[in-house]
């Protein structure tokens, strides 16, 4: 018999709601193989064993007494959550010493509806600081080791999520996504991870970043896990003004799903040199196997895509540098003190954050800053609707794209820390996606000679998740990259 | 693009962050690399172009004007790092209206 | 003021929104003075990370209720943006505001002074919300400073005019024409004192007959109408002293000190923050579509101006005591229902604006808490204008009428209060108080004028009060001239 912490998203609902196993058995489960691997992956920054045990015995108290009435569709299910989102009680620290020991008095809307869809926490997992970074390597607490190799890094900023799913520490864990902060971790941990339409998800709650990017993600092991999570969380939210008020479908895929003339769209810019090869060939693999199954590919072009490193690196910073102001010692976080107010804000802001987070403050401070506001915010802001465009004449031809996620698997710890401009522009694949606000899902299509896990990414049109999700799901029922586990240390 | 000493301070001035002088140099090196990339941008001609200031589709969510639930004091400064009198309590502020 | 300088000024006002909940979250609206600090506060206006802003529906309302009556005009789409700078009662490090898309543009008020009606043209008018307060103590020798976010949050519209006003008298018509705009309007209280109605002006000076602008100063702490004048015209002296000797104005912000009744230099407006404006990200375009806007400008009630000018010349009264009735609109319906029962126009003006207004201001009440219903204070004024009482014995009444409800006809009639008006016994009396006071009337014969006022109060004392006095007048002088005759 499988271990508890092998079987998937659906496999485990159904053992607990037929009585298979209890949901303390699975939350016991889940703990001690986090005990066992946490010190090798550092995938989590808090750990709430307690509260989890708590809400798994309250879980089971449920699922007995059930008899026919309707019960909340994730009950007794443990996930891990990204450490941005808010869950009340919890501290947050967004991977910061500013907010190393504050503890939010709500939950973000993503999360208390799949607390009210009956989840159980395990804890929250490692980020890059305020979600700034593409490998986890930014957090204040450490960073996180992907399990594949525990000398590369896991990608970011949701790293520790990708970790724990990858090494089976939670069937599926929340992450969230600014420039690829799901995608990229997924497919550098051989997992699957999706991000919504903007919009779709409620960011309320969610520690912002770059306020008209981020979206809120999950991270599992097949699109088939990921799809139930989406149709939980998804949907209007009042207490955030860009959240849209659409239908949310029901996403249950079985196993028969069907995909004979998709058409699917591969962008000439996105294989540029200077990607890996092996990369390129495994994607190259997938997009013939989506052949196979019927779909139609054809070659698309999304021409401003060479302007998505300077848009994002405009847009995000500044945005960014607005949000921040918020930390300044006055109601909640890091304050060292001062006589004077100003020397507060300037030695509590200076010594609570990284440099990573200081990077980008300054960026975003100068691109709106009088004088430079049009040349760089204006005009980076004007850019975006180009891009934007591009993905909606794309899309007339097309129902998904489908590219690479990075240029390379997971780097080494370290190999970027010297050179920013090197980091950020390993974001090229997947920053596209949030500027033009689309959907996009990362799942594993093969391996380095490295033993390293390859991921491509399909996106879609605003608000066609479900297209993404069927067009996944198809490619997994028909191969089993997204089966293979890493064996730890 | 060559940033100087001079604007690293003054914006980090603006965005009320301590700088140590070996991070102002750092920066400064950093920042102006970044920049640089970035100038590219102006190649682009966006005279026709509207900028994208919203992402969300849809315009104007109003919200009814009901009043609803507060947090406690006590709940607001849980988490305050100083609080006295039920307020937060920081340094003297002697500039007495900093609003325009 | 200086013949060689004109004054220019501006205003900018920030009018808190009286709505039920803040701009953008759900918490209560706050009068601070009188509530325990930091009772009405959430996630949102604290500033605490994850939270986002949805706007009040009566917040726009209320703001597109005063564009109109301004007479702007209404942006179809406006942009709320981001106004960055540190301080400790501004949570989120940034204001939400707006900023090169307002909601309204180019709107007017008319005003009335002494030289006449003008037209104080309106720049804009946007919303944004309001920040937390800040106090500051000094106990057991330490110094800080306290933050209360009662009132972080509420909902605030900026009315910003060109500087179209060129003395101290203009500036407050305009403040007390645009705060009973908003009275009138029903979204503002007009309250200075609570800081519900706040007035900064930006004055400067030139040459007479120059189209430039000179230096301009920006006046805080003006916390009355008095203040207002008070402040204005000390910085335009001041201001005026400074070119007088040659120097330069400082561009800065002043803060009245109400104490030394002067300005004292804040900070220089020279090294004001770069706000660093930016769209909200969390919040899509503000798009009001014309029907809304048809709907609102529909049910806009008759405005003060408007009113001024129908009281002017419907009811025949002069610009004063049109303007007074028209400040507040209760006080002005209530005028129109007393004209409406019969009284004369000009009686009931001075009647309300007289004794209503002191018993006002002795209670603290509004016209309507006087439970002196329109119809019986007319009753009583109609009982004056037909000489059935006499103006004194009218403010007898009038208290009687407040404590009992009783009608002024009813205790005319019970106390035997008419007025005496029958010729022979006022001849009677004058005769008697004449023939009784020699001294008095031979020192009045013998040039001393002022004795008449004296004699005049005997006569009225003889009568009890209750002669007719423009009766009582005419036969006192006439007979006095008969006296002075016989000499």
């Amino acid at each position: 018999m499988a271990a508890l912490t092998d079987l998937t998203l659906t496999e485990t609902v159904k053992g607990l709601r037929t009585g298979e196993f209890s949901s303390m058995e699975l939350t016991q489960a889940y703990l001690e193989r986090i005990d066992q691997l946490e010190p090798k992956l550092h995938a989590f920054i808090s750990l709430t064993p307690d509260k989890a045990l708590a809400q798994a015995k309250a879980a089971d108290k449920r699922l007995k007494s059930a008899g026919d009435k309707q019960l909340p569709p994730l009950l007794g299910l443990p996930i891990a959550v990204k450490d941005v989102l808010s869950v009340e009680g919890i501290r947050a620290t967004s991977g910061s010493r500013i907010l190393e020991n504050f503890i939010p008095p709500f939950s973000a809307t993503a999360v208390q509806r799949l607390l009210d869809a009956g989840v159980v926490i395990l804890g929250k997992t490692n980020t890059d600081e305020f979600a700034m970074g593409s490998s986890t390597e930014n957090s204040a607490f450490g960073t996180t080791h992907n399990p594949w190799n525990l000398e590369r890094v896991p990608g970011g900023s949701s790293g520790g999520s990708a970790a724990a799913v990858a090494a089976r520490l939670a069937p599926v864990a929340l992450g969230t996504d600014t420039g690829g902060s799901v995608r990229q971790p997924a497919s550098f941990c051989g997992v699957t991870g999706f991000k919504p339409t903007y919009g779709r998800i409620s960011r309320y709650g969610l520690i912002a970043y770059g306020s008209s990017l981020d979206s809120v993600g999950a991270l599992g092991r097949s699109a088939q896990d990921l799809a139930e999570l989406f149709s939980i969380m998804a949907g209007f939210d009042k207490l955030d003004a860009t959240s849209m008020d659409l239908p949310v479908p029901d996403m249950h895929l079985n196993a028969d799903v069907d995909i004979k003339g998709l058409r699917v769209g591969v962008p000439e810019e996105y294989f540029i040199k200077g990607i890996q090869t092996e990369v390129e060939e495994a994607v190259r693999a997938a997009v013939s196997e989506l052949e196979n199954l019927g779909a139609q590919v054809r070659q698309v072009s999304l021409p401003h895509t060479e302007y998505a490193v300077p848009v994002y690196y405009i847009i995000a910073p500044a945005e960014a540098s607005a949000n921040l102001a918020r930390f300044d010692g006055v109601r909640y976080g890091l304050r060292v003190e001062s006589e004077d107010i100003i020397d507060m804000f300037k030695e509590t802001r200076g010594s609570g954050f990284g440099s990573e987070v200081k990077r980008r403050i300054m960026l975003g401070t100068y691109a709106l800053s009088a004088g430079y506001y049009d040349a760089y915010y204006g005009q980076a802001q004007k850019v975006r609707a180009l891009i934007k465009r591009d993905f909606e004449q794309a899309f007339e031809q097309v129902d998904v794209i489908a590219a690479p996620v990075a240029p390379t698997t997971a780097f080494t710890i370290g190999e970027h820390s010297g050179d920013p401009l090197s980091m950020y522009l390993e974001d090229v694949f997947t920053l596209p996606a949030n500027l033009a606000g689309i959907p996009g899902i990362a799942f594993p299509v093969g391996f380095d000679s490295d033993n390293l896990p390859i991921g491509m990414q399909l996106m879609g049109s605003h608000f066609q998740e479900e297209t993404l999700f069927r067009a996944a799901h198809a490619y997994q029922s028909a191969s089993d990259w997204h089966t293979k586990a890493p064996a730890v240390g | 693009m060559n940033l100087t000493i001079q604007e690293v301070e003054r914006i980090a001035d603006l965005a009320r962050l301590h700088l140590t002088d070996e991070e102002k140099e750092r920066f400064r090196e950093q920042l102006s690399s970044i920049l640089g990339h970035v100038a590219k941008l102006q190649d682009l001609d966006t005279a026709e172009i509207q900028p994208l200031t919203s992402m969300s589709l849809e315009c104007t969510r109003l919200r009814e004007d009901q009043p609803g639930e507060s947090l406690s004091p006590e709940e607001l400064l849980n988490n305050a790092p100083d609080a006295i009198k039920q307020q937060f309590r920081v340094p003297p502020v002697l500039d007495t209206d900093n609003h325009s | 003021m200086h013949p060689e300088f004109e004054p220019v000024i501006g205003l900018e006002i920030h009018a808190v929104l009286e709505t039920r909940s803040k701009m953008f979250c759900d918490c209560r609206l706050v009068a601070s003075t009188h509530e325990q600090p930091n009772v009405a506060v959430c996630p949102v206006c604290s500033g605490m990370p994850g939270t986002l802003p949805v706007v009040n529906h009566a917040a726009v309302e209320y703001a597109l209720r005063v564009a109109l009556a301004l007479e702007c005009e209404i942006a179809t789409t406006s942009i709320f943006a981001r106004k960055s700078y540190f301080y400790p009662d501004l949570p989120k490090g940034y204001q939400i505001s707006q900023y090169e898309q307002p909601l309204a543009r180019n709107g007017r008020l008319k005003i009335d002074t002494s030289q006449g009606e003008q037209t104080i043209r309106i720049r804009r008018v946007h919303l944004e919300e309001d920040t937390g307060k800040l106090t500051h103590l000094n106990e057991d020798g330490e110094t800080y400073s306290l933050v209360d976010l009662n009132r972080s949050g509420l909902p605030l519209l900026e009315i910003v005019s060109q500087p179209d006003m060129h003395s101290a008298k203009a500036v407050r018509a305009y403040a007390f024409g645009l705060r009973s705009i908003l009275r009138y309007l029903g979204v503002n209280s007009g309250n200075l004192e609570k800081g519900f109605f706040r007035i900064e002006p930006n004055v400067s000076i030139r040459p007479v007959g120059s189209r430039t602008l000179g230096t301009r100063t920006e006046i805080k702490n003006l916390n009355s109408f008095r203040a207002l004048e008070r402040g204005v015209t000390y910085e335009i002296e001041r201001q005026t002293e400074l070119l007088l000797q040659g120097k330069d104005v400082v561009q800065e912000t002043v803060g009245w000190d109400e104490a030394e009744q002067a300005t004292v230099s804040q900070r220089s407006k020279e090294d004001a923050d770069d706000y660093r404006y930016f769209p909200e990200p969390d919040l899509p375009p503000l798009v009001i579509e014309q029907d809304w806007v048809d709907e609102i400008r529909a049910s806009l009630p008759e405005l003060p101006h408007a009113k001024f000018k129908r009281f002017q010349a419907e009811y025949d009264l002069n610009a004063y005591d049109a303007g007074v009735l028209v400040a507040d609109e209760a006080v002005a319906d209530y005028f129109e229902a007393v004209v409406a029962a019969d009284a004369p126009p000009k009686l009931a003006a001075n009647w309300i604006s007289g004794e209503l207004f002191g018993l006002m201001r002795q209670q603290d009440v509004g016209i309507e808490q006087l439970n002196l219903p329109a119809e019986d204070l007319a009753g009583l004024i109609k009982l004056v204008d037909a000489e059935h009482i006499n103006q004194n014995t009218a403010k007898e009444v009038l208290e009687e009428m407040l404590t009992s409800g009783e009608s002024a006809a009813a205790i005319v009639k019970a106390r035997g209060l008419q007025q005496i008006s029958d010729p022979e016994q006022i001849a009677h009396w004058v005769q008697g108080v004449l023939l009784g006071n020699p001294n008095q009337v031979a020192e009045y014969l013998g040039g001393k004028q002022a004795l008449s006022g004296w004699l005049f109060g005997q006569v009225m004392q003889a009568a009890e009060g209750k002669a007719n006095p423009r009766l009582l007048r005419a036969e006192l002088d006439r007979q006095l001239e008969e006296l002075s005759e016989g000499r």
